[in-house]
């Protein structure tokens, strides 16, 4: 099967999406490349989890394809998701279980020996000055040491391709500051292909991609440079406006 | 799927799901207090009113609180079975589930993990029980504790199995209560746990027949014929037949294409 588009680590076609009669994806292209960090913007409720359960096989679309560095999803599930990493909207991890242990856990499901465990663990909660709370159990951390705790997970494998669904929802400025610094680093630094999904503009910064999804179509996709320039405004703010205006908007900031 | 990755995710699954059960006080102590109920306080109260004759697998006249051993047994898998299983679909745990189903190993073997390590909790706390019951004098022969263990892998598979497929059909899981009137209850009724089957039968045919369509009677009677190292083959078969049957419908159920997550609340 040739690969849909040279480089790019996360491929989508055509994907479309329906909860029995009522469609929530139409039609969506989306790609993102190496080192690339794309927002995935819009409104609560304008298809964004969907998508993420669908590239990360939570079902199966019968519309549209994905791949995922080359492999289809469908077909090749297993290398397709050995690739990936994934940050949930909601904690995922067992509050009663200690760091370290939460950690193993998924460096097990993903075949990992414990020596590999051991090191890539202490490089990246060292990189997140998180190293000294390996042993306290998850309970015990606030919720921004707990994302952070989940970004090393979804790391734990070294993906080509990180997933993060609202990651910063329910925390204070500063760390969601420190977050969003951290894995535009990782998708500089380490080539990382980054999605992340978001309704928080200020989480936009200049360098990144763009893709506006409202009400399971999408409005815009390309550079935030691109997206201004369509979309004939002068901040993201604006062209996110004009973009998600329309029927259906007024659930967009709770 | 190599075999190195397959054995570690295996275990850390097992790992996993026994952590979490050691850490969960609470759940461990209302696993043992339900049976101990039953055997310290149902059992004396009814052992003169029901008297057991001499059937199989035992050879001498049993008290009463001996003949319910078994069932009891078979009745803490059921519940943790039903637990754990639908435990995965709860909200609370349904991060959990997706971590898990992301990972790279086919789901069908995933699920086959989850189901081993859920009955290897069940496998700890029948073991607590027992050796509770044994302080109480109600001790069966000791090489039966050994030869219990493959009964209760593949009963617990098979408990665990049924509350997956369970899982996959019920949409509202809003509550415990629903599960036990309507499927715990009735199974553990409707069985030899309590009573021999040739008492049900004395007072009705339907009755009888049922308990005999029930497979939670094999279980209890797989579990019954291992505690004194004797076979049962029916009962072996049943339970090994009815877990394929299950597991093989839990994995239809599970399969994306199926869409079965997707109907589970999701938070869009």
């Amino acid at each position: 099967m040739p690969e849909l588009h040279v480089n790019a680590v996360l491929a989508i076609e055509g994907l479309g999406f329906s909860f029995g009669a009522k469609p929530v994806l139409e039609d969506i292209d989306l790609t993102v490349r190496a080192g690339e960090f794309k927002l995935l913007l819009g409104p609560n409720g304008a298809g964004k989890t969907t998508l993420f359960s669908l590239i990360t096989r939570l079902y199966d679309s019968p519309r549209g394809r994905i791949e995922v560095d080359g492999n289809d999803l469908k077909h090749h599930s297993g290398p397709a998701l050995r690739r990936m990493g994934v940050v949930f909207q909601q904690p995922t991890l067992d509050l009663d279980l200690t760091v370290r242990q939460n950690l193993m856990y998924h460096a097990a499901l993903h075949g990992l020996s414990r020596a590999q465990a051991e090191a890539r663990m202490t490089d990246e909660l060292n990189r997140l000055g998180m190293a000294e709370r390996i042993d306290e159990r998850v309970r015990k951390l606030n919720g921004g040491h707990r994302r952070r705790v989940e970004i090393v997970r979804a790391l734990m494998h070294e993906p080509k391709l990180l997933l993060l669904d609202e990651p910063t929802v329910g925390l204070d400025v500063p760390t969601r500051r420190d977050i969003v610094d951290h894995v535009h680093g990782l998708a500089r630094d380490a080539g990382i292909a980054v999605l992340w999904a978001t309704h928080l503009i200020d989480e936009v910064m200049e360098g990144d991609s763009v893709f506006v999804l409202h009400q399971g179509i999408k409005r815009a996709d390309g550079t935030l440079a691109q997206v201004l320039e369509d979309s004939a405004t002068a901040t993201i703010a604006d062209a996110y406006d004009t973009l998600t205006r329309g029927s259906g908007t007024k659930d967009m900031e709770r | 799927m190599t075999a190195v990755h397959a054995w570690r995710c295996l275990l850390g699954i097992l790992k996993r799901e026994s952590l979490r059960f050691l850490h969960q006080r609470e759940r461990f102590i209302a696993a043992l207090v339900r049976p101990l109920l039953w055997l310290l306080i149902f059992a004396a109260g009814f052992r003169a009113i029901l008297g057991v004759s001499i059937i199989d697998p035992y050879e001498t006249y049993i008290p009463y609180e001996v003949y319910i051993t078994p069932g009891l047994i078979a009745m803490i898998q059921l519940f943790n079975g039903m637990q754990s299983s639908l435990s995965m679909v709860y909200d609370r745990e349904m991060g959990s589930m997706r971590t898990l189903l992301v990972s790279p190993m086919p789901r069908w073997y995933l699920l086959f993990c989850r189901l081993l390590g859920g009955t290897l909790v069940s496998m700890l706390q029948v073991y607590a029980f027992l050796a509770v019951a044994a302080l109480f004098d109600i001790r069966p022969p000791a090489w039966g504790y050994i030869a219990l263990l493959p009964a209760l892998i593949v009963s617990g598979l098979m408990l665990g199995a049924m509350g997956m497929v369970l899982s996959s059909m019920i949409r509202q899981l809003e509550n415990f209560a629903g599960i036990m009137n309507f499927v715990i209850f009735p199974m553990f009724f409707l069985s030899s746990a309590l009573y021999p089957l040739w008492r049900i039968r004395e007072s009705s045919d339907a009755l009888y027949r049922l308990c005999t369509l029930n497979p939670f009677t094999y279980a209890v009677e797989l579990i019954r014929y291992s505690l004194y190292l004797k076979t049962n083959g029916v009962a072996t078969l049943v339970v090994v037949v009815a877990f394929t049957a299950f597991a093989a419908v839990a994995i239809y159920a599970y399969d994306p294409a199926r869409g079965i997550m997707s109907r589970k609340r999701t938070g869009a």
